[in-house]
């Protein structure tokens, strides 16, 4: 056995936030296209959202290699299952158990795949939204985030998400907290995707921009309520 | 062409004195008492077909399948022990991942007959290995079009338009022969196999058969896979129709 080495590895390349939500006919999952090399922006067009098979999307953030190595992982599996030609096929629920397997037990050997995953499908009309973590947590839920979206989105989540909307309503939900989050994060860019996925297939956007505003009250004196701010 | 082999056949790293290495040939007999395979390169693709002997009742219809995805775009029919076969198809899997994993491109068909040949004439090379009971017939479809290859036991592979291993092989090939294939497609060149292997198969040695047919074409979207079910009906219907005709052509019972 060679020597413990303790690699608690930094992000080079990372990206923001992911956002998922469940609607009526199935997961919207959207984020923007930045990677950013520390505090530059360096890349404007990765694509965080991939398709995973005919029935599952994947979004991720953090380190944009170990996205990479991930999806090629995925796409190994998907093949085999293919190739099985069973009938059977691996549903969203499998992809995320093999997932948070895969990030917990690296988290066990000190070498992290740095990333929070967000994992949307739907199999046999069931509806799935799940989210691993870097080190192995994973849930479920109507609407999950990752990064600062977690801190910015979720809350509009919690108030405005509502059981079985239709997808203008899910699309205009999810627009809304990407453009609070091109506002208020500062590795956000105002270039968007949002995948779709249904009983009847997966669409992933081309993307798409926002229409902004910076004229708004809340921007014209940012400190006022801060004290010590500048 | 049987002759006897008396002490050059005990090893497969033995050559006979007129030059033969006769447990190869051997393995070539486990082919022969197989069950019929058929391919077949079409214009726009290849069609690969099985005469899937059922040895009893008690099977599951569907089991035991004779042709197996080896990647996207490259499928395997097998004759010969079927778990010679499986062993196969298994490396040619992982030759087809790694090669994809390595380059980021789908490995070209001619590539993995290559390296599934090599593979197979390992097994000849040491005598504590043993030949490959079977042989493949490797359909897929790359850059450069939809290829037909045939890996025999000794190793040696070709590139075919039509190849027939198995028990009817004679009869098979003859029939491939009389076939157009530059100038027929896949959905007919599935009608077509179908057709040899309903006339290839033997009622009176052989009871029950299953056929498996699958392509990988333009239609399939270059992907390999069984036949859709209602193409799959037609052909069996077409096959049968077609080995009755023929049945009553020559003036034997149906049974």
């Amino acid at each position: 056995m060679g020597s413990v080495v303790r690699c608690d590895r930094y992000p080079y390349v990372t990206g923001s936030s992911v956002l998922g939500i469940k609607y009526k006919d199935g997961i919207l999952l959207a984020s923007d296209t930045a990677g950013c090399y520390g505090s530059t922006v360096r890349y404007k067009s990765v694509e965080r959202l991939k398709r995973i098979g005919d029935n599952t999307i994947l979004g991720a953030s953090g380190e944009i290699s170990d996205f990479q190595a991930i999806t090629n992982l995925l796409d190994e599996l998907i093949t085999e299952d293919w190739m099985w030609d069973d009938g059977n096929k691996l549903g969203p629920f499998e992809i995320h158990n093999y997932l948070n397997r895969v990030m917990y037990n690296r988290r066990n050997k000190f070498d992290p795949l740095w990333n929070s995953l967000v994992l949307g499908g739907i199999k046999k009309g069931k509806k799935y939204l799940g989210m691993v973590s870097m080190i192995g947590v994973h849930f479920q839920d109507n609407h999950v985030a990752t990064g600062f979206g977690n801190h910015l989105a979720r809350p509009i989540f919690r108030d405005e998400w509502k059981e079985d909307m239709t997808l203008e309503e899910g699309v205009k939900l999810l627009e809304k907290c990407l453009l609070v989050l091109f506002y208020r994060d500062r590795s956000a860019i105002n270039k968007f995707q949002m995948a779709n996925v249904t009983e009847g297939g997966i669409t992933i956007t081309e993307p798409f921009a926002l229409k902004v505003n910076w004229e708004l009250e809340a921007f014209r004196n940012p400190t006022k309520g801060a004290e010590g701010s500048w | 062409m049987s002759s006897i082999g008396t002490g050059y056949d005990l090893s497969v790293t033995t050559f006979s004195p007129d030059g033969r290495v006769f447990q190869i040939e051997y393995a070539n007999k486990a082919i022969d008492n197989s069950g019929t395979i058929v391919g077949i390169k079409c214009k726009d693709g290849v069609v690969l077909g099985v005469e899937k002997l059922i040895p009893s009742k008690m099977l599951l219809e569907g089991s035991n399948r004779r042709i197996h995805a080896v990647h996207k775009h490259a499928g395997m029919a097998v004759a010969g022990l079927a778990a010679d076969g499986r062993q196969i198809v298994g490396r040619a899997r992982s030759e087809a991942s790694q090669y994809l994993s390595f380059y980021g491109e789908d490995i070209p068909i001619k590539e993995l007959c290559d390296r599934v040949a090599h593979y197979v004439h390992l097994c000849t090379l040491y005598w504590w290995l043993r030949p490959f009971g079977s042989a493949a017939i490797l359909g897929g479809y790359d850059r450069d079009g939809p290829q037909l290859y045939m890996i025999e036991p000794s190793g040696v592979a070709y590139r075919y338009f039509g190849a027939a291993v198995g028990k009817g092989r004679q009869a098979a090939k003859t029939a491939i022969e009389k076939l157009k294939l530059s100038e027929m497609t896949c959905r007919e060149g599935i009608i077509a196999v179908a057709k040899i292997i309903y006339e290839v198969h033997d009622e009176a040695k052989d009871k029950a058969f299953e056929l498996e047919l699958s392509w990988v074409c333009d239609e399939s979207n270059k992907q390999h896979q069984r036949v859709p079910a209602d193409l799959l009906e037609e052909a069996k219907v077409a096959a049968k129709a077609a080995k009755d005709a023929l049945d009553e052509d020559e003036g034997m019972d149906a049974d």
